[in-house]
């Protein structure tokens, strides 16, 4: 069966193989094949289909956006309303409602799990383990990942890794509660604060076994881009989709390894007795033995790759809206070399500026002068970036489908958000800055809600070719603007509350006189937050709706000239029915001049495309 | 890689196979991995408060022993490059052998580093001497996933699967295990100059 599907069978996600030329690997194949059909379980659980673990990741990814965004509600209830009684909250949070009130101890627990699920889990693990698992092997050409077993062992070591993230919410002294970043000495003393102790030890459990994931995945996707792209895909005609994920999945192979490190020497103090990061500490009564460590050095290996980060969270998203963008603006996406460049650039420059989340750890100023000269040079590649995705909008031919919305979203809080960014890399204004409201408003525009747009926009554009629906574009549109219009409600006067000095993580105000000014304020951005969260189920209902009763979908809707565009609508294990198609030009050749049709896709040689040829091509026509 | 898909019929990557590929990525993060300890090892040294100690003699040996292991798997690739079956074998073997010398070598050394009073954790216990137990356990960790490696490919060999025509595993093995020897030898260098 392996060699003679016809190709409807492979339309109707059965499993299709290619057909291929040694007997010997037909007889593989067979085996393979039968093994796929009899058990559900290795089709749709521990399936090694880069498919199947792409949509295992986003709904996995999915369900942590919804525990996430609900954490943020509770904090935001909290801080819109310190007076109120939460006693209607009783029934989930049980003894975390303390006498009508948020417990204390909570709070800290809830702010550190959001910052947490939504930078690992959501917009890591979710954006760029479905995107790059899924887009990977379907544009360069690949029938599946370069080791399809990694690839399942990366996706359920995410799934561990959930499991006793999970777990932590529900233990007795609570989640881990030090913040998303987990500074010692506060994580490393459990007599510190309830959430130090088995809630810390499962964060850092839990942190390991993801960063095996990343491991795993990132090395796949670095093998596949470089070995099983197919003929004449050179790394010059690559979609700038592939190159972003490519350059992720290296900074993730260099920058989770040093988290490890940091993680490992936190364990030790934890629960060894040994003193990296603590000196000289005296608490509740008592003096601790440990002597010589130093906190500043865990500062340090967390943010050498915690900036690395926040370029793993956002590029995903840069490479698919530059897609979306160029596809539904009809156009060639506007300097697509420099986009690469940029890319490039952004990520060797994401390994020399951690220090600037530090200015305030008493560094030598001049070290402090290069960091931040080094920071501020990210706003050339960044603003390359920028200039060049308007520059693809211009006089574009543009159809506002609900992905080119979520891409055009984007760019637009990308640049509002990036610009109070040259204010942060400022030491001497970061001073000012550093821990209010401000910074907290500065990267959920720049990193946290561009990247969220990024992975709708993906959804939207790749829906058709993961479920074979499309999904509903009505309500995508509402989904949009609410989102849209609520995310700049939230975060615009963020800004402002951050300036008044607001510091952040502090469980209310109501002690300070200064602050009681902006206590409307707060209230409106609660409401604002709450509100765009339950935006969110609009999109929710779509997703699972579409998935069912979608509108069918042909299969290339958008008139995209990349791939995947060129398998079966619902393409089986093996992406292609037949021979992969070999590859003859750019992704991007949209409305080219002269050509009969408004794109011409990557697997037409020149030879078939005579009259829109341009004088290099003719020479080079096959 | 899929069953289906024929190297040949690709775009030149690196002129790498994907497999070992996959290994020298895995190699760059376990290097960023030792870069990130070392450096922070001189990064807290340089702040101060920071305790002397001796590096037991008995390290050098287990230097001597890695060292000759690294032979060991560098003569068992030449013999399978020469398709000698046995001597790949026995080179696998002692490699396998020198490797679990060094092992206990270092579990011998970590009581020679209590003996001077050298210790890991505890009230008496200082950063410095800390890293020294952690670079080496973490090394030991790889290690024992090398030793497997080994294993693996010995398997191989007794079922003749190592051959000229045959070198990806063991040509992977021997990166593998050379890598580790000589993050060995560099961890070993850098607590003589820096202890």
């Amino acid at each position: 069966m392996a060699t003679n599907l016809p190709a409807s069978a492979n339309a109707q996600g059965g499993i299709g193989t290619a057909p291929v030329p040694h007997t010997e690997h037909d007889e593989h194949l067979h085996e393979h094949d039968e093994h796929h059909d009899q058990h559900w379980m290795w089709k749709y659980v521990f399936s090694q289909d880069h498919k199947m673990i792409a949509r295992q990741f986003l709904i996995t990814g999915m369900f942590w956006a919804i525990v996430g965004g609900t954490l943020s509600s509770l904090f935001r209830l909290q801080l819109g309303w310190p007076e109120a009684t939460l006693d209607w909250l009783q029934p989930l949070l049980g003894k975390w409602i303390d006498g009508g009130k948020l417990s204390k101890e909570f709070y800290l627990a809830l702010v550190t799990m959001h910052g947490t699920i939504m930078v690992f889990f959501v917009l890591t693990a979710g954006l760029s383990g479905t995107f790059s698992n899924f887009l990977i092997p379907l544009q360069v050409g690949a029938r599946d990942m370069a080791s399809g077993f990694m690839n399942m062992l990366s996706y359920w070591f995410f799934f561990l890794s959930s499991i006793i993230m999970f777990v932590s919410l529900f233990l007795e002294t609570g989640p881990a509660a030090a913040g998303w970043t987990i500074y010692p000495p506060l994580s490393a003393l459990p007599q510190a604060i309830p959430g130090s102790g088995m809630g810390m030890t499962l964060w850092l459990v839990s942190m390991v076994f993801f960063i095996v994931s990343q491991l795993l995945g990132g090395v796949n996707y670095v093998t596949t881009v470089i070995n099983l792209r197919t003929r004449g895909l050179s790394m010059s005609k690559l979609p700038l989709t592939i190159w972003a994920f490519f350059l992720t999945a290296i900074l993730g192979i260099l920058s989770f390894p040093v988290l490890l490190s940091a993680a490992l020497l936190l364990v030790f103090d934890r629960s060894f007795g040994t003193s990296f990061f603590l000196s000289d500490i005296y608490i509740a009564g008592q003096a601790l033995h440990n002597q010589g460590g130093s906190p500043v050095l865990f500062q340090h290996l967390f943010w050498f790759l915690g900036h690395p980060e926040v370029y793993i969270v956002i590029m995903p998203a840069m490479g698919m809206v530059s897609e979306i963008l160029a596809t539904n603006a009809r156009k060639p996406i506007f300097g697509y070399r420099a986009m690469i460049g940029s890319l490039i650039g952004i990520s060797l420059l994401s390994f020399v500026v951690w220090a600037h989340h530090m200015f305030v750890t008493g560094m030598n100023p001049f070290l402090g002068s290069v960091f931040m000269f080094l920071t501020l040079i990210i706003a050339v590649p960044s603003g390359v970036k920028v200039f060049n995705w308007l520059a693809t909008l211009w006089r574009g031919n543009i159809r506002f489908t609900a992905a080119m919305l979520f891409a055009i979203g984007f760019v637009s809080l990308f640049i509002s958000g990036g610009l109070t960014g040259i204010i942060l890399g400022n030491a001497t204004l970061d001073i000012q800055m550093h821990n209010t409201y401000f910074v907290v408003a500065h990267f959920h525009l720049v990193m946290g809600s561009s990247a969220f747009f990024g992975l709708f926009a993906g959804v939207y554009h790749w829906f058709p070719k993961m479920f074979g629906r499309m999904m509903d574009e009505k309500l995508g549109y509402i989904h949009f603007w609410l989102t849209f219009i609520g995310v700049y409600l939230v975060f615009m006067p963020m800004h402002y509350v951050g300036i008044a000095g607001f510091p952040r993580r502090y469980y209310s105000w109501t002690g300070f006189d200064a602050f009681s000014q902006f206590a409307d304020l707060n209230k409106f951005i609660s409401a604002a937050a709450i509100l765009a969260f339950f935006a969110q189920f609009i999109f929710i209902f779509n997703f699972f709706y579409s998935i069912f009763r979608g509108r069918r979908a042909t299969q290339n809707p958008w008139n995209s000239t990349t791939l995947e565009w060129t398998t079966p609508i619902v393409p089986g294990h093996g992406n292609w029915p037949g021979e992969i198609p070999a590859v003859y030009r750019w992704p991007y050749d949209y409305s080219k001049p002269g050509s009969e049709t408004d794109f011409i896709p990557q697997n037409v040689p020149y030879s078939q495309t005579a009259s829109s040829n341009l004088p290099y091509e003719r020479e080079i026509e096959d | 890689m899929n069953t289906s898909e024929l190297l040949v019929e690709k775009e030149e990557g690196l002129g790498l196979h994907p497999k070992r590929l996959v290994l020298i990525l895995l190699i760059f993060s376990i290097i960023m991995m030792f870069a990130a300890f070392t450096s922070g090892y001189i990064v807290r040294r340089d702040e101060g408060n920071w305790r002397e100690f001796d590096l037991p003699l008995s390290l050098l040996f287990n230097t001597i022993a890695i060292a000759l292991s690294s032979a060991a798997m560098q003569w068992a690739y030449y013999s399978a490059k020469h398709n000698e079956v046995k001597r790949t074998q026995l080179g696998l073997l002692l490699t396998l052998g020198l490797g679990i010398v060094f092992l206990f070598g270092q579990v011998h050394s970590w009581s020679d580093l209590v003996a001077g009073r050298t210790f890991f954790g505890g009230a008496d216990a200082n950063p410095s001497g800390s890293f020294v137990y952690v670079l080496m356990g973490v090394h030991a960790f790889h290690l024992i996933t090398g030793l497997i490696f080994v294993a693996v490919v010995l398997k191989r060999s007794l079922n003749y699967q190592v051959h000229s025509r045959a070198m990806l595993s063991i040509g992977n093995a021997s990166i593998y295990w050379h890598f580790l020897g000589g993050l060995w030898l560099y961890l070993y260098l850098f607590l003589l100059l820096n202890h």
